[in-house]
């Protein structure tokens, strides 16, 4: 059926009014996307063709309905847990280094106390002998 | 709701939500992401979906509210939505170049207008909805509906022969 033009081009001026149906648009983009479009509307044939192009874009991707912040916890969740136990470990071995530390320390200390005791018993030693021999004089003279 | 009943209820209106989203996000890649963030939110309401009378009425309303969020967090953090990634797969493009052009310059008028404008054109122009029907996906008066729409399309008309003009000259 040849579309008139004339009542195409009164469907137009409806069009810009925004009073056609949605009969009469599809009439104009059946126009519009046909060889024979009159060369003063050629405005209009560039406006029907990219609504009636842009009606095919599709959405391509798949849609996941599992959604990823539920492995996004998980996996939140196995890090947090991950990280308390590296900083649980880390402060038992920073812990364990400063104990052993302090026990090397201690050790150390105990070791200068042994070592100056030691030679404090020598020298009580010799007050020992010195004692025993005033206490013999001593006696001696006592007698 | 089971999965398979989920899906034949919400997979023939994707094509919508996406084309709505891309209108008014322009950038393919945030349209698909807008997309699928909205699927998720219908299936984890898939239990209230039976309460809509339209599932697709939801939808379409959600994508919008969800854009134009969307749109107004990027104003606030201050990005610029600037893009140039528009290709239309036409098929004849040996048809013409020139007329090529101007389908593409449609595209970008459409881009300049006011994003109510652009829903309402792409409501109406592209997915051919009633007047009423825009109506209540946009929460608008169908009067109102008109004047944007009418606006929109003088103002593509207008600026499509500006160009012609100077395209003659």
């Amino acid at each position: 059926m040849p579309t008139d033009l004339n009542n195409i081009e009164n469907l137009l001026i409806k069009y810009q009014e925004a009073t056609t149906t949605l009969q009469e648009e599809a009439l104009l983009k059946d126009y519009f996307t046909s060889d024979n479009v009159a060369p003063h509307l050629q405005e209009y044939q560039a406006m029907f063709q990219y609504f009636t192009g842009s009606k095919t874009e599709q959405y391509t991707k798949n849609i996941r309905l599992e959604s990823n912040n539920q492995k996004r916890k998980w996996i939140g969740m196995a890090a947090s847990i991950a990280l308390l136990a590296g900083i649980f470990m880390y402060s038992n071995y920073q812990q364990n280094q400063k104990a052993q530390k302090a026990y090397a320390d201690t050790q150390n200390a105990l070791q200068l106390i042994a070592t100056h005791m030691n030679k404090s018993t020598v020298a009580i030693g010799h007050l020992n002998t010195f004692e025993q021999t005033t206490q013999k004089v001593f006696k001696l003279e006592n007698q | 709701m089971n999965q398979q009943a989920f899906l034949n209820k919400v997979m023939p209106f994707k094509d919508k939500v996406f084309r709505l989203a891309k209108r008014l996000l322009v950038s393919q890649d945030e349209a698909e992401d807008a997309t699928q963030e909205l699927y998720l939110k219908l299936w984890k309401n898939k239990n209230k979906l039976n309460t809509y009378k339209s599932v697709e009425a939801f939808a379409i309303t959600m994508t919008k509210n969800y854009c134009l969020d969307r749109l107004k967090s990027k104003q606030a953090s201050n990005l610029t939505l600037i893009h140039s990634n528009y290709k239309d797969n036409h098929a004849n493009l040996q048809r013409s170049i020139e007329a090529q052009d101007s389908v593409e310059k449609v595209h970008q008028l459409i881009a300049q207008l006011p994003k109510q404008q652009r829903m309402v054109i792409q409501l109406r122009d592209v997915e051919e909805y009633e007047f009423e029907e825009i109506g209540e996906l946009l929460e608008m008066k169908p009067t109102a509906v008109r004047v944007a729409l009418s606006r929109a399309r003088k103002t593509i008309k207008e600026q499509l022969i500006n160009k012609h003009a100077y395209g003659l000259k």
